[in-house]
C-alpha cells in the first residue's frame, strides 16, 4: 500500500466551519500569547500540548517546530484543531479569559498543522528497532496514537482496520465541513510513514481470528471504538428511510450517497453525532430538519458551539420529546409519532400527548453499542456496559493486551473526545513499551 | 485651556510639536499639509548648495512581534532638490502659515565661505532659525560632513562660529548620538555661540540581514551600508542624552528634544527632562501628519487636569532628579506586592524572578492561587512588575522608614 490518502476527493458538503485565519490574524494572535509559565492551557489539554511553545514558534516563523510540538503531544493534533471543544479545554483555561478574549489556540493549531500538511515536511522518524511486534486493532484516534508512539519507540506495528480507510470516527463519523477526511488520513499517513503496516478492510474476529493476532505479536492494543447505533425499540424502525446516524454521516461524507431524504428529516438524539446528522441533512438540501431529544436542553451532550452552529444552519430543536412510533406507508417512513416527556427531565412520557410530526427520513443518534464479542475474543474483562476494564496505564486483565479509546470510555461521560482517545492511545503505547522492555530484561 | 506656546531661543511656536528635518519635511506640499494638521513648526529637510543623489532602496523597519516599525533605519541623504526650489516653497509656506516657525536645516562643506554663502542664500526667504546638521551618520559623514563634524568638538565650535557670524536668526546645533559622551559636542556648540541644541540625530545601525538571501537590509543592488536608527526604540537613548545635556552647567542652552517621540506622553517626558520643543519624524512616517491632533489634545488635557496654565511649567522639572548613581539613596527600599484579585495566574512574575532575579516569588501548591512575594528577600528590582501583563497588579511598596539618606558618594568621602 503506497498511501492511505484518498485517490478521489470526498464531497465537502459546503464551506468549512473553521474560520479562515489570515497572515495578519496569525501574527497578531500568535504575538498576543503571553507565554505563561506552567501555562493553564497545557494543563487543560488532555494530551498536554505545550501551547505557548507551539504558538511562540509560529510567531518566530518556525512552523516546522510548531507542528512538531503539536503532533509530538497529540498524534491526531490536526483533527483536534478542528473538533476539540477548545472553550472547555485550552481556550477555556487561557488567562486572558479574565478580562478579554482568550488566545485562539485551536485556530493557531490548525494553522500550524495545515502548514505541516501542505509542506509535506517529515515530522518524526521511527526509533531503532526493538524486534518486538505489536498489533493495534482499530485505526481510529486511539489506535493511530498508540501505533505512532509505538513506532517511534522502535516496535514493529501492524494496524488492523475493518474499514477501507484509516482514521475511524475522524474519517467516517464527523461531517466534512467540520473535519474533512483528508485531515484524518494525513494523520494516518504520518503513522504509516514511520513503517507501520496498515491492514485495512480486515475485520478482526471475522477475517482474522484473535488467537492468530495474539500468536503473531508480543502485545496487542484494542482500540476498537464502538459499534452501530442501538435500536430505538419502537414500531416502524425497519422502514425505508430510517438511518443509523453514523451510517448516514458515513454515506454522506464518503460520497456513497444517502438517496432522497424528502422534505422533512427527524433526528433522534441530543449529542454531537445528532447535530452532525442534522446539519449534514440541511446541507444536503432538506428544507425542514428537526432534532428530537427526550430530556431538557441543558441535558443535551452536544457542545454548546455545536448547538449554536446547528441553529445557524437552520436546524430546529424539540426537547422533552420522545419518539414513540415511526409512521410507515408502503414500507417507507411517512411520519414520526412523538410524545411529550416530563418537563422535570426524567424522560418519562406524558400519556395523552402523542402527536404525529412530519418526517420523510428518521435518523437515530442515541449512542453506540459495544464490541463485547471482540473483547471476549481477546479474553478481556469488561464492565456491565461493555467497557473494557483498564487501569491508569491502559492495561487489561491480560498482561499482553491493552485497550484505549472509545472502548474504554464510560457511556455518557464527558471524556469521549478525540483528544482523550489520543491521550489514552499514547498512554497505552508507553505501557506496552514498559511491558516489552521489562519482558526483554 | 492650557497655553501650549513655547519659545526656543527666540523662536516662538504655537505648540512644542515640530517636525524633524527628515523625509516628512522634504517639500512645501508636505509642510503645508503638516501645518494644516496642526504641527507647531517644521525643520526643513537639510538644505545644501547643490542637491545630492540618493539611492534606492533607503528605509527598513524593526518589528517587534506584531508591532511594526518599533525602530527604523535609513540611508537616505539630505535634500535631493535644488536649493532655489526649496527656498521658493519655504517662502510659500511662511506666507500661508506666518505663525509657524520654519527652521532651515543646513549642511555644506567645511569652509567658512561655503557656510556663509549657504546662510546668505537661505536668508533671502523668511526663515525663523537654522539647524546645523552635524548629526547625519551615513553617507554625508563619508564626505566629511554631518556626523563627521558632530564627532569633532573643535569643528563644531568652528562652524557654529562661522554660521553665527553670518546668521540673523537663532542657530540650533543638531548633535549626533554616535559619540562617547554627548555633553562634549553639546559644550562645543555652546562655546561656538549656538543659541540652542537639538538631539538626538539617528544612531549608527544595521537593521537586519535577510534570512533567505543573506543580504543586509535594506540593500542597494545587493549591498548595504550602515544607516541612521530612529523610532520608538531609541527613545530611552535620546531621553538620557537630553537629560545629560540639560543638567550640564557647561551646556546651558535650550534644547529641542528628538528621538522616538511617538505620542503626547513621550513629549511630556522630553519636556520634563529639559526640552523646550520636541521634534517628530518616525511616527509621522508610520501614521501621517494627523497624529499631531492627538498630541495636542493629550498634552492640553494633561496640563488642564493638573491645573497648569502653560506647557512651560513642565520644561526641565525632572532634571534636578536626574543625578549620578553616586547620589542615589542606598537606604531606600521597596518590595513587590502581588494583588491576588487582579492576578490572572500567568506566572510570568514567578519565572522571571526565579530564573533572572532573586528567587523570591513563591507559587502555592494549588496552581489556581496567585504567586506570593517573599518580601524578606525581595530586592525591589521591579522585574516582576515589568513582565506582569495586568496593569497595577504588581505594585512596588516602600518598606524603609524613609527618614535616612546614605549615598555612595558619602561613603567615598568618609575618611578612612
Amino acid at each position: 500500500m503506497e498511501t492511505l490518502r484518498l485517490t478521489e476527493p470526498w464531497p465537502a458538503l459546503g464551506p468549512p466551519i473553521a474560520k479562515h485565519l489570515s497572515q495578519l490574524d496569525v501574527r497578531v494572535e500568535a504575538n498576543r500569547c503571553l507565554n505563561c509559565y506552567d501555562a493553564p492551557c497545557i494543563r487543560a489539554c488532555p494530551t498536554g500540548i505545550d501551547v505557548p511553545r507551539f504558538i511562540g514558534r509560529i510567531a518566530t516563523g518556525d512552523l516546522l517546530g510548531s507542528a512538531r510540538t503539536i503532533m509530538d503531544a497529540n498524534p491526531v493534533g490536526a483533527s483536534c484543531a478542528r473538533v476539540c471543544p477548545t472553550e472547555q479545554l485550552c481556550e477555556g483555561a487561557c488567562v486572558y479569559n479574565a478580562d478579554q478574549s482568550p488566545i485562539r489556540i485551536g485556530d493557531l493549531q490548525r494553522y500550524a498543522t495545515d502548514w505541516a500538511i501542505d509542506s509535506g515536511a517529515t515530522l518524526f522518524r521511527a526509533g531503532p528497532s526493538t524486534g518486538k511486534r505489536v498489533a493495534v486493532i482499530g485505526a481510529g484516534p486511539a489506535g493511530l496514537a498508540a501505533a505512532r508512539d509505538l513506532a517511534r519507540l522502535g516496535h514493529a506495528v501492524t494496524v488492523f482496520e475493518r474499514d477501507p480507510h484509516a482514521g475511524g470516527l475522524d474519517t467516517y463519523g464527523i461531517v466534512p465541513f467540520r473535519l474533512p477526511a483528508e485531515i484524518a488520513l494525513w494523520e494516518a499517513e504520518q503513522v504509516r510513514a514511520l513503517g507501520v503496516t496498515f491492514r485495512t478492510g480486515v475485520s478482526v474476529g471475522e477475517t482474522i481470528a484473535a488467537q492468530e493476532i495474539l500468536a503473531a505479536h508480543d502485545a496487542v492494543v484494542l482500540a476498537v471504538g464502538m459499534g452501530a447505533v442501538p435500536r430505538l425499540g419502537i414500531a416502524g424502525e425497519d422502514a425505508v428511510g430510517v438511518w443509523d446516524a453514523l451510517a448516514f454521516i458515513r454515506a454522506a461524507k464518503s460520497g456513497a450517497g444517502v438517496g432522497a431524504l424528502g422534505g422533512a428529516v427527524a433526528v433522534i438524539g441530543g449529542g454531537n453525532t445528532a447535530i452532525d446528522a442534522a446539519t449534514a441533512s440541511r446541507r444536503l438540501g432538506v428544507p425542514s430538519v428537526t432534532m428530537y431529544y427526550r430530556r431538557g436542553p441543558e441535558r443535551m451532550t452536544a457542545y454548546q458551539f455545536e448547538i449554536e452552529f446547528a441553529q445557524l444552519e437552520g436546524v430546529e430543536f424539540r426537547t422533552c420529546t420522545l419518539p414513540s412510533r415511526i409512521v410507515v406507508e408502503n414500507g417507507r417512513v411517512a411520519g414520526l409519532e412523538v410524545v411529550a416527556t416530563d418537563p422535570g427531565g426524567s424522560a418519562r412520557s406524558v400519556p395523552g400527548t402523542e402527536r404525529v410530526v412530519p418526517a420523510d427520513t428518521v435518523i437515530v443518534a442515541i449512542g453506540q453499542s459495544r464490541h463485547v464479542a471482540l473483547l471476549d475474543a481477546f479474553g478481556v474483562l469488561y464492565g456491565p456496559t461493555g467497557i473494557a476494564i483498564v487501569d491508569d496505564a491502559m492495561r487489561t486483565n491480560r498482561a499482553n493486551v491493552f485497550a484505549a479509546g472509545d472502548c474504554t470510555f464510560t457511556p455518557g461521560g464527558i471524556d469521549a473526545m478525540v483528544v482523550e482517545a489520543a491521550q489514552r492511545g499514547k498512554v497505552a503505547a508507553r505501557s506496552i513499551d514498559d511491558f516489552l522492555r521489562g519482558a526483554a530484561a | 485651556m492650557a497655553d501650549l506656546s513655547v519659545d526656543l531661543a527666540g523662536i516662538r511656536s504655537p505648540n512644542p510639536f515640530w517636525l524633524a528635518s527628515a523625509p516628512p519635511t522634504n517639500s512645501g506640499y508636505q509642510v503645508m499639509r503638516a501645518f494644516a494638521a496642526g504641527w507647531g513648526g517644521a525643520v526643513w529637510k537639510t538644505l545644501a548648495l547643490e542637491p545630492i543623489v540618493n539611492v534606492t532602496s533607503r528605509f527598513a523597519g524593526l518589528n517587534a512581534g506584531a508591532y511594526r516599525m518599533l525602530g527604523m533605519n535609513n540611508i537616505e541623504l539630505i535634500t535631493d532638490r535644488p536649493l532655489d526650489v526649496n527656498l521658493e516653497e519655504i517662502a510659500a509656506c511662511k506666507a500661508a502659515y506666518p505663525d509657524r516657525p520654519i527652521i532651515a536645516s543646513l549642511m555644506t562643506e567645511c569652509t567658512r565661505e561655503s557656510w556663509h554663502e549657504l546662510v546668505r542664500r537661505v536668508e533671502t526667504v523668511p526663515i525663523d532659525g537654522f539647524e546645523l546638521n552635524f548629526g547625519c551618520p551615513h553617507g554625508m559623514s563619508e564626505r566629511g560632513q554631518g556626523a563627521a563634524v558632530g564627532q569633532d568638538p573643535e569643528l563644531i565650535t568652528l562652524i557654529t562660529r562661522w554660521v553665527k557670524e553670518a546668521a540673523h536668526v537663532p542657530v540650533i546645533v543638531k548633535l549626533t548620538p554616535n559619540v562617547a559622551d554627548v555633553r562634549v559636542p553639546a559644550r562645543a556648540a555652546a562655546e561656538g555661540g549656538a543659541d540652542a541644541i537639538s538631539l538626538i540625530n539617528t544612531i549608527n545601525s544595521l537593521i537586519g540581514v535577510d534570512l533567505e538571501s543573506w543580504l543586509p537590509i535594506p540593500h542597494v543592488d545587493g549591498k548595504s551600508s550602515h544607516g541612521g536608527y530612529c523610532g520608538p526604540a531609541v527613545k530611552p537613548i535620546a531621553l538620557n542624552m537630553v537629560g545629560a545635556c540639560a543638567r550640564d552647567d557647561r551646556v546651558g542652552i535650550p534644547i529641542s528634544g528628538i528621538g522616538g517621540i511617538a505620542d503626547w506622553r513621550d513629549a511630556v517626558e522630553f519636556l520634563l527632562m529639559g526640552s523646550t520643543t520636541v521634534q517628530v519624524c518616525t511616527t509621522v512616517m508610520h501614521h501621517g501628519f494627523r497624529i499631531v491632533g492627538d498630541m495636542i489634545d493629550g498634552l492640553t488635557n494633561y496640563l488642564d487636569e493638573r491645573g497648569l496654565a502653560s506647557v512651560n511649567d513642565l520644561i526641565g522639572q525632572t532634571v534636578p532628579r536626574f543625578v549620578d548613581w553616586n547620589d542615589l539613596n542606598l537606604d531606600y527600599a521597596v518590595v513587590a506586592r502581588i494583588d491576588p484579585e487582579s492576578c490572572i495566574r500567568c506566572n510570568k512574575c514567578y519565572i522571571a524572578c526565579e530564573d533572572a532575579a532573586h528567587q523570591c516569588i513563591d507559587r502555592p501548591a494549588d496552581p489556581l492561587l496567585a504567586p506570593v512575594v517573599d518580601e524578606e528577600h525581595c530586592v525591589g528590582c521591579n522585574l516582576c512588575a515589568m513582565v506582569c501583563p495586568v496593569q497595577d497588579c504588581i505594585t512596588m511598596v516602600r518598606t524603609d522608614a524613609g527618614d535616612t539618606v546614605h549615598t555612595w558618594r558619602e561613603r567615598l568621602s568618609v575618611p578612612s
